[in-house]
């Protein structure tokens, strides 16, 4: 295999990983309203915890970006 | 036919304006260097501003910055207790160098200071330097108990403990690489949407939408990585605090 094509490869391998990403933001924003929708006023509390949430999750979406990008710049030969 | 995408890292590479060397390192002018100097006159003229007069009764500029700093100190109080408001001064630095610093790498044709690994890896190591240093402060080498929970048997330890240091030492390679990745990846993808829609005509407006939309969450995303940068120092250092 042509190292050219095994590289878009690996890159959409690695970027086939923002799909747990997706499910677990949708997952933690999906509880927030649950919650919300039980006991509206622990909106303010619970609410500080998604944010928090969202932004740890994100992250690792953009580990998996990283890596293809990576992969695809060549930096590991 | 294939043409070739503009490479994305292009946007992060320095170049030195005033190139000077100090002992054989190179500390040359460059972007970085004169946005870390706006970055914190920002700081230092917002703070001046904001408290030129103290009035009972705040102008907006005072009451904006009273309201970010009542809404740090109850997040020092929150994870830290009475004993972390000693380390208030600095959290709010950091927080307010991080959020301006990422805010100001928006304006087009700046450059984003904490997308260099090396600013948030300093970053971070301070930060855990800080929380072991605190630790064994109010501890002494007691806080090194805390690499086995309370309550695990006491078989289990031999296997806790090494799980534990490594966990421990992750995390100032995760406080850096987050803060790093998300700056830098934010720029990336601005680049590589506005780069695309240059090469085809047909799906221009899409992508020219597509990246205003990206620019506006990157404004958010900065907002937000500062905050989560904070949090986490202030929940390991309170980690040492409590020892839990």
């Amino acid at each position: 295999m042509e190292p050219s094509s095994a590289l878009l490869i690996g890159m959409g391998a690695a970027a086939a990983g923002f799909a747990g990403a997706g499910v677990g933001i949708g997952y933690i924003f999906g509880k927030m309203i649950e919650a919300v929708a039980r006991q509206p006023e622990a909106e303010a509390r619970v609410g500080k915890y998604v944010w928090i949430g969202f932004a740890l999750v994100e992250t690792i979406a953009l580990y998996g970006i990283a890596m293809a990008l990576l992969i695809g710049l060549r930096v590991f030969k | 036919m294939t043409r070739e995408l503009e490479n994305p890292l292009h946007h992060f590479e320095l170049h030195p304006i005033v190139p000077l060397e100090l002992f054989g390192m190179d500390v040359s002018i460059n972007k970085a260097v004169i946005l870390m100097w706006c970055v914190c006159a920002g700081m230092m003229g917002i703070f001046y501003v904001a408290t030129q007069g103290r009035r009972i009764i705040p102008t907006r500029i005072q009451s904006t910055v009273e309201m970010l700093v009542e809404f740090l100190r109850d997040m020092v109080l929150d994870t830290m207790g009475e004993k972390g408001l000693k380390l208030l001064p600095f959290l709010t630095a950091l927080f307010f160098f991080i959020l301006l610093s990422n805010l100001l790498g928006l304006v087009p044709g700046s450059y984003t200071v904490t997308s260099q690994v090396a600013v948030t890896g300093f970053f971070a190591v301070t930060v855990y330097l800080i929380s072991v240093v605190v630790g064994l402060y109010y501890h002494g080498f007691h806080y090194f108990s805390i690499f086995s929970p309370p309550g695990t048997p006491r078989w289990l330890v031999p296997a806790m403990v090494p799980i534990e240091i490594i966990s421990q030492l992750a995390r100032p390679f995760t406080l850096a690489l987050r803060l790093f990745i998300n700056m830098t990846v934010g720029h990336m993808m601005i680049s590589v949407f506005l780069g695309l829609a240059m090469w085809s005509m047909f799906a221009l407006f899409p992508l020219v939408g597509l990246s205003v939309a990206l620019y506006g969450l990157e404004v958010f995303i900065a907002c937000i990585q500062a905050y989560i940068f904070t949090i986490l120092a202030c929940v390991y250092i309170g980690e040492a605090i409590r020892l839990h």
